[in-house]
């Protein structure tokens, strides 16, 4: 038996070393293949021609993951690749030296941080508006339908922490309203307030529209009047390291272009 | 045969007198090599982390509100955390060590599970159990019982991916201890209780310790579970790694001024009460 234990344990030493080893190896693929990209253009110019890298903050993923096939349908033999996360985050990517040639913000504060750097070709163009919404899960046990329902006392309300763009939206629209929410829980992101309402722990949150419209069935949005006073403007820009500049500004001509404002409509961004 | 003998067991004496102290370590150098990149690996990331701190900035950013309440519900919560490892995981340990039974090797792979298993899908796990909509969700709640957003659900989340941590130092410590010692007891007709009381846990007792040491530090890191089960509000639910992660967004100082406090506790709580290991020699004679 003490053999049994002391392979076990060998097994769990293992895979988590080896767990290390792949993470390792991953980062380092991560790493190298934008670098590989730009020095593949001494031997054949089409492949760095042909490649432009988005960064664009997680609400734009339906879209955007759109937009980009369509742009590659239209060009053929180009590829964008494309990265998402909170645009805070992507920013602090992109200042240390991530190889974006585009970024689309979430919100203009982030946009005006990367300008502030200096890391921005041009100036941002806004493509796109965003505006909160209440996330119920589609049961509805609270019967909630006014912004004014979410103070009810026993009524568990989830939003975002006022440290991240959807919280000080959220801020805002408490002070529009004149009603103070007290919420069982601060997320860092939108994804996790509306975690807590598909999962049923929480009874409402606040959110995006486009959150509502991407989570599908298991949420129910309800739109309120103030929400107005809280309306998110999503500025998009090439950067000044690209090397791809061209392709970078064809990209942003078809996100801010007739074609990318149809997509953004049918995912439930407003049009500016 | 006198004559012969004397001489061996000198020279077993020697060679063992030089394996202390001479510096004969038993591998070969290269090993140093790859030791010291292994060691570097580690270090270099910290010290980065520390080259990085605003030292202007550090005492007001570690002792702002916020960063005060994060760091004494860490350590509140990281410490009922480990006294629930130390209740349940004691109890596992025994079991697994020195009960034999079918389907114990299954039963100890599941109880290790949380060692390599993603923190977050802990937390979705422990949400289906504990959540409002969970397994016992329902029965908790009929027994005026609210997991969901409390502190409780942070220790919850604590001591599930701590206990493993616990119960593997224990269970080594209860193999070496080996049960002869219980047997005499036995003979001398101590109750199952007695025994357990005043031979086996005295004698596993720096298992035990270093075990909960282990597991408080584990609690006091825990992010993952924490973040999907039991929410993030300010003096409730939002622990030091919380903080940090929130603080992150807006404030980069903050977040490396907070990780360094919390590296700076770990290392306290793990460096200072950890027994010394005991040197090889000493091993192989209890053996």
């Amino acid at each position: 038996m003490p053999v049994s234990q002391v392979d076990l344990f060998r097994l769990c030493t293992g895979a988590l070393l080896a767990a290390g080893v792949v993470a390792a190896g991953l980062a380092a693929c991560v790493n190298s293949t934008p670098d590989k990209a730009p020095s593949a253009s001494t031997d054949g110019r089409k492949a760095a021609a042909s490649s432009v890298t988005v960064y664009a903050a997680a609400s734009l993923k339906s879209p955007f993951t759109e937009i980009a096939s369509k742009f590659e349908a239209a060009n053929p033999g180009t590829k964008v690749t494309l990265n998402f996360a909170g645009s805070s985050a992507l920013v602090s990517q992109i200042t240390q030296g991530a190889p974006a040639d585009v970024f689309a913000s979430a919100d203009s504060r982030n946009m005006d941080e990367l300008s502030a750097a200096g890391l921005i070709d041009g100036t941002p163009t806004n493509f796109a508006t965003n505006v909160l919404t209440i996330a119920v899960s589609s049961a509805d046990p609270a019967s909630i339908s006014s912004f004014a329902d979410l103070a009810k006392p026993g009524i568990k309300v989830v939003v975002c922490a006022p440290q991240v763009p959807c919280g000080a939206a959220t801020r805002k629209v408490e002070k529009a309203a004149g009603t103070t929410l007290m919420p069982v829980s601060e997320e860092s992101s939108v994804a996790d307030v509306l975690g807590k309402v598909t999962s049923g722990e929480a009874d409402a949150g606040l959110v995006y529209v486009t959150d509502v419209k991407t989570a599908g069935d298991r949420v129910k949005g309800i739109t309120f009047r103030e929400s107005d006073q809280a309306v998110n403007t999503y500025p998009i820009a090439a950067m000044g390291s690209s090397k791809n500049k061209e392709l970078a500004n064809a990209f942003i001509a078809m996100v801010t272009g007739s074609e990318g404002k149809r997509v953004l409509g049918d995912a439930g961004f407003g049009a500016l | 045969m006198t004559p012969v003998s004397v001489p061996c067991r000198k020279r077993w004496t020697a060679s063992k007198t030089n394996g202390q102290n001479t510096g004969y370590t038993g591998f070969p150098p290269w090993v140093f090599a790859l030791a010291a990149a292994g060691g570097l690996f580690v270090l270099l990331p910290l010290a980065a982390m520390v080259a990085r701190i605003n030292w202007g900035q550090f005492i007001p950013l570690i002792t702002s509100e916020s960063s005060l309440t994060a760091l004494g519900l860490s350590l509140r919560t990281s410490a009922a955390g480990t006294v629930l490892c130390i209740v349940f995981g004691v109890p596992l340990a025994f079991v697994l060590a020195r009960a034999s039974f079918p389907g114990q090797r299954l039963l100890r792979a599941f109880v290790l599970l949380p060692l390599v298993l993603p923190p977050v899908v802990g937390g979705i796990a422990l949400l289906y159990t504990f959540g409002r909509q969970g397994l016992l969700g329902r029965t908790l709640e009929l027994a005026g019982m609210q997991i969901a957003f409390s502190t409780t659900a942070v220790v919850l989340a604590q001591t599930f991916v701590a206990l493993p941590f616990l119960v593997v130092s224990l269970e080594g410590a209860l193999r070496t201890a080996g049960i002869k010692y219980e047997a005499v007891a036995a003979t001398l007709g101590a109750h199952p209780t007695t025994v357990l009381r005043r031979v086996s846990i005295p004698l596993v007792l720096p298992g035990i310790a270093s075990g909960s040491v282990l597991s408080f530090a584990r609690c006091l890191g825990e992010f993952g579970a924490t973040l999907t089960f039991a929410g993030s509000l300010q003096g409730v639910t939002r622990t030091l790694p919380l903080e940090i992660y929130l603080q992150r967004e807006t404030d980069a100082d903050a977040a490396v001024a907070l990780s360094l406090l919390l590296v700076a506790v770990a290392v306290a709580v793990v460096g200072l009460s950890r027994p010394r290991p005991r040197p090889l020699a000493e091993e192989a004679e209890s053996e």
